[in-house]
């Protein structure tokens, strides 16, 4: 299990290797990257602000949430802070078990909640102008199919 | 008469509205929850009071834990407020 939240890129294929054992028949991997100009009206770069501390806690939670639901092997969830060009890597879900269903469900289970619950915010540059983000209503609605 | 030092935390939007992320108020001891406390911190500052002028788009954490209007606040604490997350 890890949790990092940093200014640095991440290599996928390096943090799916890192997840390769034995008792491990699946890695779901989900990257989430910067929308550019051409699909998100104009946006540029943006910038990445986080509450340290506290949005590690909330990740440690939401990750050992999905551990307590799934049998999974291992987790490792990035995301990136700081200011990110249209294309940039953001966040890295991966997740291992012994069989595909699993780290699919678990990889998807930690976005979502990673989505509304970690304290993250975004201020896209469109040219000079800088703006917040708006949180969507689709994010919360998302955690609906987790209720049981 | 005993007195409550508070640290604020404030993100985003938050924080260039109030302009600064972080500050120390000392408090009354009858205020014991986050209700309590807005009233304070709106007299504070015009940037302050625009901040919290619509509570239902802020969230808050006390001790990094989340939290709403009637979490309790003690001695030392650290209470943030931010909007809505974006990560992701």
């Amino acid at each position: 299990m890890s949790v990092r939240v940093q200014n640095e890129d991440f290599d996928v294929g390096a943090e799916s290797r890192a997840l390769q054992a034995d008792n491990v028949g699946a890695i779901a991997l989900f990257v989430g990257t910067v929308r550019g100009m051409s699909s998100d009206q104009g946006v540029t770069a943006m910038t990445l602000e986080h509450y340290p501390g506290m949005t590690e806690q909330e990740l440690d939670r939401i990750e050992a949430e999905a551990m307590s639901r799934w049998p999974l092997e291992n987790v490792t969830i990035i995301h990136r802070v700081g200011r990110l060009v249209a294309g940039d890597q953001i966040v890295l879900v991966a997740a291992a078990s012994a069989h595909r269903q699993a780290a699919f469900d678990a990889a998807q289970f930690i976005m979502d909640f990673l989505k509304t619950d970690a304290p993250f915010w975004k201020a896209e540059e469109r040219g000079d102008v800088t703006s917040w983000v708006d949180a969507r209503q689709s994010d919360t609605s998302a955690l609906d199919k987790w209720k049981t | 008469m005993s007195s409550t030092t508070i640290t604020l935390r404030y993100f985003a939007w938050m924080r260039e509205h109030t302009g600064t992320d972080l500050e120390t108020v000392t408090l009354e001891a009858n205020v014991k929850t986050v209700g309590d406390l807005i009233p304070h911190l709106v007299a504070r500052s015009s940037g302050h009071a625009l901040a919290l002028k619509n509570l239902r788009a802020v969230r808050v954490a006390v001790n990094r834990t989340y939290g709403d209007l009637d979490t309790a606040i003690v001695a030392g604490g650290e209470v943030a407020f931010f909007p809505p997350v974006t990560g992701g």
